[in-house]
Order: C-alpha cells, then sequence, then structure tokens
C-alpha cells in the first residue's frame, strides 16, 4: 500500500524540482517588489499591487490560457525566447516552474512586504548617518531583519507551487516525466480504474509536504518577532 | 565652525533659525515642539531645508540656492538618538563595528578600546541589545556614533529616556567625552543643568526661531523653560 510506484516518484521528483525552481527564482523578483511596496510610493502602485493578487483571484484556468497565449510556441513572448535564445515554456516542465512561480508569487511577496514595513524605518536612519549608502542600509539592516519573512514567504511560495494544478494543467498539460507533477498526477489516478490506491498516497504525500511548508513558516514567523526585539 | 541659516516648513509649523558656533558644545535649548529635533534632522541630512545652507568649516553640506544637497551616509555627521536605535539583529560589538564597516575605515584596535573604555562598555559586547538598560543602550549608541569617527557628533536628548538616577550615570560620560573625544558636539536638551554642564555654547530656541545666543548664562534660570 505504501510502495510508491515509478511513475508516482517520478512526480514527486518533478513536483519539488518546479517548485524549488519556482521559489528561488521568484524570490529575488518578490524580495524587490515587496521593497518597492512597502517602501516607496510611486504612480500605478495600486496596479502592481492588483497585478501580483491577480494569480490569487482570476480562475487557474484563466491564468494557465493566458501564459499558453503569451508565453507558448506561438505567443508574442513564447515565440521570441524560443527563436533567440532558445528558451521554450510550452509543455516543457520549465513551463510548470513558470506556471507555479505565477501562481505562487502573491503568497511569496505577502510577508516579505509586511516583515519589510514592519522594520523601524528610524533604524535605516541611523545606519544612514553611520555611513550607509541606501543600497548597504537595505542589505545590512533592512533585509537581515525582514529575513524571517522572506523565508516564511519562500516557504509558503514553495507549497502553493508544489500543489498548483489548474494554471499548470492548461498550459502545460500532463506529460508523464515532463510536466506531471503530484497534481496532475492524481487527477490522472483518480480518473484511472484502480488508480485509487496510487491516488491516496501521493494525496497522502502532498498533505505531509503541506504541512511541513505551515509548520516552518510559523517557525519563521515567530522568529521574526524574536529578532525584532533584539533578544 | 558650524554655521547653519535654514528655513523649512512643516505643516503648520515652520522653522527659521539661523546661527554659526564654534563651541566644542553647542547646547540647543528649547521647549518640546520648538523644533530642536527637526533642526538637528537637516544637520545630519534626514530632513531637507526648504531654502537656504548648512556648512561645517569650508565644506557646504547644504545649499539651496546651488542645488547643493549631500545625502546623509556621505556628511560623516554622528547621530545619539534619543531612543538608541541600536539595531537588534547585531550584538554590542557589531553595533559598535557597524560604522568603520559602512565608511571603509581601517581596524584600528587603539581606538576602539580608547571609546569602549571612555564609556565603559567592554563587557557589555556579547550581548544583545534587547539585553540592556536604557542607560546602557545610551552608552552603546555613543560609542556606535564615536567609532564612525565623525567630524561632528550630534545628541538628540540623549537623556531624554532616562529617569533622574540613569541621567546622573550617564552625564559623567558625556563629560569625559566632550573633553577627550575631540568632536565637535551639537547637544539638544531642554534641560537647563544638562545644558549647564556640558554646553560652552547656547542656541535658544522658540517656535522655529532663534531666540538667543550665547554662553551658559543666557539659560533662564528656571528648571525648564516654560
Amino acid at each position: 500500500m505504501f510502495e510508491l510506484s515509478p511513475t508516482e516518484w517520478t512526480a514527486i521528483q518533478l513536483s519539488l524540482r518546479v517548485a524549488a525552481v519556482a521559489t528561488l527564482v521568484a524570490t529575488p523578483l518578490g524580495i524587490a517588489i515587496a521593497w518597492l511596496l512597502a517602501r516607496r510610493d510611486f504612480w500605478g502602485k495600486a496596479v502592481v499591487d492588483a497585478l501580483i493578487h491577480l494569480p490569487l483571484v482570476l480562475p487557474p484556468v484563466v491564468t494557465g490560457y493566458l501564459l499558453l497565449l503569451t508565453f507558448g510556441r506561438r505567443g508574442l513572448i513564447g515565440a521570441w525566447l524560443a527563436d533567440h535564445l532558445g528558451i521554450v515554456f510550452a509543455f516543457r516542465w520549465t513551463g510548470a516552474a513558470l506556471a507555479c512561480g505565477i501562481m505562487s508569487f502573491p503568497l511569496l511577496v505577502r510577508p516579505i512586504r509586511l516583515s519589510i514595513e514592519a522594520v523601524d524605518r528610524r533604524l535605516e536612519q541611523a545606519a544612514g548617518t553611520l555611513g550607509a549608502a541606501p543600497w548597504r542600509v537595505f542589505t545590512t539592516v533592512t533585509l537581515p531583519l525582514a529575513l524571517p519573512g522572506v523565508l516564511a514567504g519562500m516557504v509558503l511560495g514553495f507549497a502553493k507551487a508544489i500543489g498548483e494544478f489548474g494554471a499548470t494543467i492548461t498550459f502545460v498539460s500532463n506529460i508523464p516525466g515532463e510536466t506531471q507533477t503530484i497534481s496532475s498526477a492524481i487527477y490522472s489516478l483518480i480518473q484511472t480504474p484502480d488508480g485509487d490506491t496510487a491516488a491516496l498516497r501521493l494525496v497522502v504525500v502532498s498533505v505531509v509536504i503541506a504541512m511541513a511548508a505551515l509548520v516552518a513558516s510559523e517557525w519563521f514567523a515567530r522568529r521574526a518577532l524574536r529578532r525584532l526585539h533584539g533578544n | 565652525m558650524l554655521r547653519v541659516d535654514v528655513s523649512k516648513q512643516l505643516g503648520g509649523f515652520s522653522i527659521e533659525a539661523s546661527f554659526a558656533s564654534e563651541g566644542r558644545v553647542t547646547g540647543l535649548f528649547g521647549a518640546s515642539g520648538a523644533g530642536k529635533t527637526s533642526l538637528i534632522n537637516m544637520i545630519a541630512g534626514l530632513l531637507r531645508p526648504d531654502r537656504g545652507s548648512i556648512a561645517i568649516d569650508t565644506e557646504t553640506l547644504d545649499d539651496t540656492a546651488n542645488r547643493v544637497h549631500v545625502p546623509a551616509h556621505r556628511r560623516r555627521i554622528g547621530y545619539v538618538f534619543q531612543d538608541a536605535r541600536l539595531f537588534p539583529h547585531l550584538d554590542v560589538r557589531q553595533n559598535l563595528d557597524y560604522g568603520r564597516r559602512m565608511n571603509r575605515l581601517a581596524d584600528d584596535p587603539a581606538q576602539r578600546a580608547h571609546v569602549t573604555d571612555l564609556l565603559d562598555i567592554g563587557g557589555l559586547l556579547d550581548r544583545r541589545p534587547g539585553q540592556l538598560s536604557g542607560g546602557e543602550r545610551q552608552r552603546v549608541a555613543l560609542g556606535r556614533a564615536l567609532l564612525a569617527q565623525p567630524r561632528l557628533l550630534l545628541l538628540d536628548e540623549p537623556l531624554g529616556s532616562l529617569d533622574e538616577e540613569r541621567k546622573e550615570e550617564i552625564l559623567p560620560y558625556l563629560m569625559r567625552l566632550r573633553d577627550e573625544a575631540n568632536v565637535p558636539m551639537v547637544y539638544v536638551s531642554h534641560d537647563t543643568g544638562e545644558m549647564r554642564q556640558l554646553a560652552t555654547q547656547v542656541v535658544i530656541l522658540k517656535r522655529g526661531r532663534v531666540i538667543a545666543f550665547g554662553g551658559g548664562e543666557i539659560l533662564p534660570l528656571a528648571a525648564s523653560p516654560a
């Protein structure tokens, strides 16, 4: 019952790879945008904020279809990337990572933004009077103090990426070994006669991953509080 | 020589202040709300004057007529805040070393030993700011500002958040600093006692305007201005 088949293993490994790549690539961008939203006022800020949160409220199939239109073989960006840089997203695991990265982005950005907002700006001023240029204030004061929030955001984003289904399957389909993640494998299995036990095994795996992520995220959040109080 | 001639509108409140001081400790004296903190924030470069100029010796830090504004991190002006503002994620040693790192100064163990001795903070080096008393925190903040090797040190009511007993504990350190540290200071306070003990020149500020400039004798006799 608890023996995982090679196909299931492949799906689990692929999910982990897709989610890890999505999270690692999205994190620097997420930190930059979180900082902009937390610390700067600029024209169009509300639009940027809404755009980031869009994947959270749009039907995932819509996000997936939009990705197909823009990043597909004949999509505006997809065709250019394929012709000039040889990067192909359509029906590849990289496309799954792109879909997961976009779908998990709001969950990644939010804790980072909140933790940057919680950093006392007077400490940043103090760093300035001690000779730190704005970029060094960010790397030596703001970012270290917001670090637990960054890690919490990464964990949440990773968990969301592992579980992503709708946008991924719409954009890159459900190809075993290439784009079949845990979610799409479960979807296939429950439509197959006698697939129930295998589906259940993958369900248990995804519950364990999700629980671990939530516990880790909570732990980072608690560390953040301790850090801000300097104990 | 510190020369300040600035005006700044802050909501319904305006500052128009002009003075030049050569004293080792320039006392900036006035009731709360007189504009003392805004004025030294302008000297520090944290607040930009609407009009006017600020200069130390021959170097212009602000000059609105010529669009000069040196940002805070290039001014080499130390600032000791009323609330210390130590970095909570760094221990005392790292807090003290921060200014040296940011200004890319060579490590100077003798200077470090001199400052930690002067302020009696050698025993606190491995502690986190959260584990310090209010007086200790303020001494570390003084040390941190000094070790960045500033050419001017601004102190904004550094005793303001301490009770009487703690004030008496810190005052002697400030006097030692004045006599031994060789850095000119601007000392902000609304306490005539502190002013008399520390300041060599006094600027009295009222509702954003300089109303008197001179030695300690210009201070009012009452313990605190109305």
